[in-house]
């Protein structure tokens, strides 16, 4: 009777899979120097950051991509992606320049760029393909000494925060992809947080793929100065495609002295089909440092799209009494496969750190928990606490977790926790016999199971987050 | 109101139910009483629409509707209500919210707007008091680290919220201390209202002392085999169940 269950699928449809028709500049595809120096002269930057540029392509070179991931990934060939895609007006001066086809795919996404339209008070990046469109409530913000706009006009008009900050969490050589990334980044946002400011309302990035064939490379870089605080969150969709496409982002943390960094995200980039056909490939490297005392960054995460996701958000606690937090749901349905995690790496005295997370996965999902716990030497009093659960639905996908833990100083405690359940025929009935349907039960289940962490995230958003869950679990009932 | 012909039901490959014949009206209580493996609580499940049970003959009709054709939620929401023998946990899952969800999906059905947020809890305050159900318990997860008492509790307080027009208690005395027995009995003659009716199955007597039935009707062997009164319940309290096995098997060897 599970099996009926399980192949009665009647899959929710991926209701951001449209595209946009704008008039869009594509590089010719494939990767070489002079295609690096066309995007930094594109993008009309300073020497040193084609220097990086061209410093990262060519040690990216030298790499392998990586394949210890529990992950199927078809080879990818790096020459047939475009590595630069730009809606064609330029960076409008106001709402009125703004290509009215982009205005409505954000409306349809749901994220207003009309300022008078945000009743919630946040601020948008909003970022389709290789640029940023729009970013709203800059000025409002700037009266405060806050910086939030894209990255590259981060790049002309503070040059020497980006300078300074760039590639000083995740190094250019770092992994395959955070090189390829460093070599080609096209945008993404900046922000700055200067002493003593609590940025009054929500920062946003949008991602929006729309092009095809092409990659998208953003980088995003958040610095928080001494006894500031900010929330910031991303969220992405894409079309629906046939063929795969390439998402290759860094996100960098910097905080400072007493500041406070919470990062959420609701990553929804499209899933491919049924069948496994298509989807995003999202292989991202985030990574945020404590650097000053009592500082902290909390990373919250919500991942339900992407056909395969490679992503450790990571947290070095280099200040002393410094504390991370990692909140993680990742959801694989379908062909949908996930290896994702966190890295705590604890090198002042005092320092805590907090894991939970929560894997569910349905149909021919695979679900890998993979996460390391380091206390180095110095690291006095470490503390870490980890929970990972897992929740399966059917008996077709996979559960896996990955824990290491290299703990070098005796005065740390590092605990670790992990359940696997499955949501039972029982629980089923006992829900259908009050009148819910199995559609309704499952949801309910899985945001009781999911509920720690989504609480974790802005009010707004945790409710968006609770609907995509259900969505995305849709007739995967077993 | 139920009417049940003629059931025939298996458990995989094996035959439980062995041609039941019951008819229930408005306003009754039944109890049904009987041995163990007996078949009573496959009697409830088919009612409900367990998927784990196989109906291969007969017929049940629900207030003239077909009820084996029924979904086991649309069963729900025509009325059919079932206190578990063994309430089901579901962590994660609040009891407010749970309940809310049910609620409103009985409501939906009916065409009927949902509660809001205020009359929702209005209604579990006034039901929790008729159970006498502790607080603490309706903001903890479904049935989750409750003590057997209090998840029997929980399922009658559940009863109360959905109003159902035939409530089936399956061995819902069982695990209940004396106290506990005596306010779950009060809160399903609270409950009881000329167009429902209530299915009470059980091993012993000794409910029957607080839910007064009209009808007993002794379950052997997959079938009802002796119907009475309440005097029955008594009858059998003493004589035992070999009473009825004898007298069932006596005729057949004839």
């Amino acid at each position: 009777m599970s099996e009926d269950i399980i192949n009665q699928v009647t899959q929710g449809e991926y209701k951001y899979g449209f595209t946009t028709d704008i008039d869009t500049e594509v590089f010719p595809m494939g990767l070489n120097e002079e295609i690096i120096r066309l995007i930094s002269v594109k993008k009309n930057e300073p020497e040193w950051l084609l220097d990086f540029r061209i410093k990262s392509y060519r040690h990216w070179l030298t790499m392998k991509m990586p394949t210890w991931a529990h992950l199927e990934i078809p080879p990818i060939d790096f020459q047939k992606i475009s590595y630069f895609a730009a809606p064609r007006k330029k960076s409008p001066k106001s709402m009125d320049e703004v290509d009215p086809e982009i205005l409505k795919t954000f409306d349809k996404l749901g994220i207003p760029l009309e300022e008078q339209k945000t009743l919630t008070g946040m601020a948008v990046d909003a970022v389709m393909d290789s640029i940023s469109v729009k970013t709203t409530f800059k000025e409002n913000l700037a009266e405060l000494g806050i910086i939030f706009c894209s990255f590259s006009e981060a790049v002309q008009h503070h040059p020497d925060l980006v300078q300074k900050y760039l590639g000083s969490v995740v190094p250019y050589s770092d992994n395959f992809f955070a090189t390829l990334n460093s070599a080609v980044f096209s945008d993404g946002s900046f922000v700055y947080i200067p002493k003593g400011v609590r940025c009054p309302m929500e920062l946003s990035t949008y991602f929006r793929i729309n092009a095809s064939n092409t990659g998208q490379f953003e980088r995003t870089l958040i610095v928080a100065d001494e006894d500031s605080y900010v929330s910031y969150l991303e969220g992405c969709t894409a079309p629906m495609r046939d063929e795969n496409q390439l998402h290759a982002a860094i996100v960098e943390i910097v905080a400072l002295k007493n500041a406070e960094v919470k990062y959420s995200t609701v990553q929804n980039w499209y899933p491919g089909d049924k069948e496994g056909k298509g989807g995003i490939y999202n292989f991202v490297t985030k990574r945020g440092i404590c650097k000053g005392e009592n500082s902290k960054i909390s990373w919250t995460q919500v991942e339900t799209g992407s056909a395969i996701t490679w992503k450790y958000p990571s947290c070095i606690l280099q200040g002393d009494n410094s504390s991370a937090e990692f909140y993680s749901v990742a959801v694989t349905n379908h062909f949908q496969q996930a290896d994702t995690g966190t890295k705590m790496i604890h090198l002042g005295k005092n320092t805590r750190s907090h894991i939970l997370s929560k894997g569910i996965s349905a149909g021919f999902g695979q679900n890998s928990y993979r996460g390391l716990v380091r206390v180095s030497k110095n690291a006095d009093n470490a503390r870490n606490f980890s929970q990972c659960d897992s929740l399966l639905l059917g008996d077709k996908c996979g559960a896996h977790t990955f824990p290491y833990m290299d703990v070098n100083n005796d005065t740390a405690i590092v605990e670790h926790e992990a359940t696997t359940s499955k949501i039972s025929e029982d629980q089923i009935f006992y829900c259908n016999q009050r009148g819910i349907s199995t559609e309704d039960a499952v949801g309910l289940i899985v945001n009781g199971y999911a509920r720690e962490v989504i609480n974790k995230l802005p009010m707004e958003f945790a409710v968006e987050a609770q609907k995509l869950l259900q969505i995305t679990l849709e007739g995967s009932v077993g | 109101m139920l009417e049940i012909k003629d059931l025939h039901a298996s458990i995989n490959g094996k035959e439980i139910l062995k041609g039941v014949n019951l008819t229930i009206r408005a306003g009754e209580i039944h109890a049904i009483m009987g041995p163990n493996g007996a078949g009573k609580s496959t009697l409830a499940w088919v009612l409900c629409g367990n998927p784990a049970v196989e109906v291969t003959h007969g017929e049940i009709i629900f207030n003239g509707k077909n009820l084996l054709e029924m979904s086991p939620e649309d069963r729900s929401r025509e009325g059919i209500f079932l206190s578990f023998q063994y309430p089901v946990e579901i962590p994660g899952v609040s009891m407010v919210n749970f309940m809310r969800t049910a609620v409103n999906e009985q409501r939906k059905y009916k065409n009927l707007e949902p509660l809001s947020a205020a009359d929702f809890l209005r209604l579990m305050r006034e039901k929790k008091e008729l159970v006498e159900m502790d607080n603490k318990l309706t903001s903890r997860s479904v049935n989750e680290g409750f003590s057997g008492g209090e998840k029997k509790r929980n399922e009658i307080f559940q009863m109360a919220m959905l109003e159902p027009k035939l409530a089936i208690l399956d061995e819902t005395d069982s695990g209940l201390d004396i106290d506990a027995l005596r306010i779950v009995a009060n809160g399903v003659n609270k409950l009881k209202r000329p167009d429902n009716a209530t299915l009470v199955i059980t091993h012993y007597q000794r409910l029957l002392d607080y839910i007064i039935p009209d009808f007993v009707h002794v379950f052997y062997d997959g079938r009802i085999v002796k119907t009475g009164d309440k005097n029955l319940a008594l009858e059998l309290e003493e004589k035992g169940y070999d009473w009825i096995k004898k007298e069932v098997e006596t005729p057949v060897e004839q």
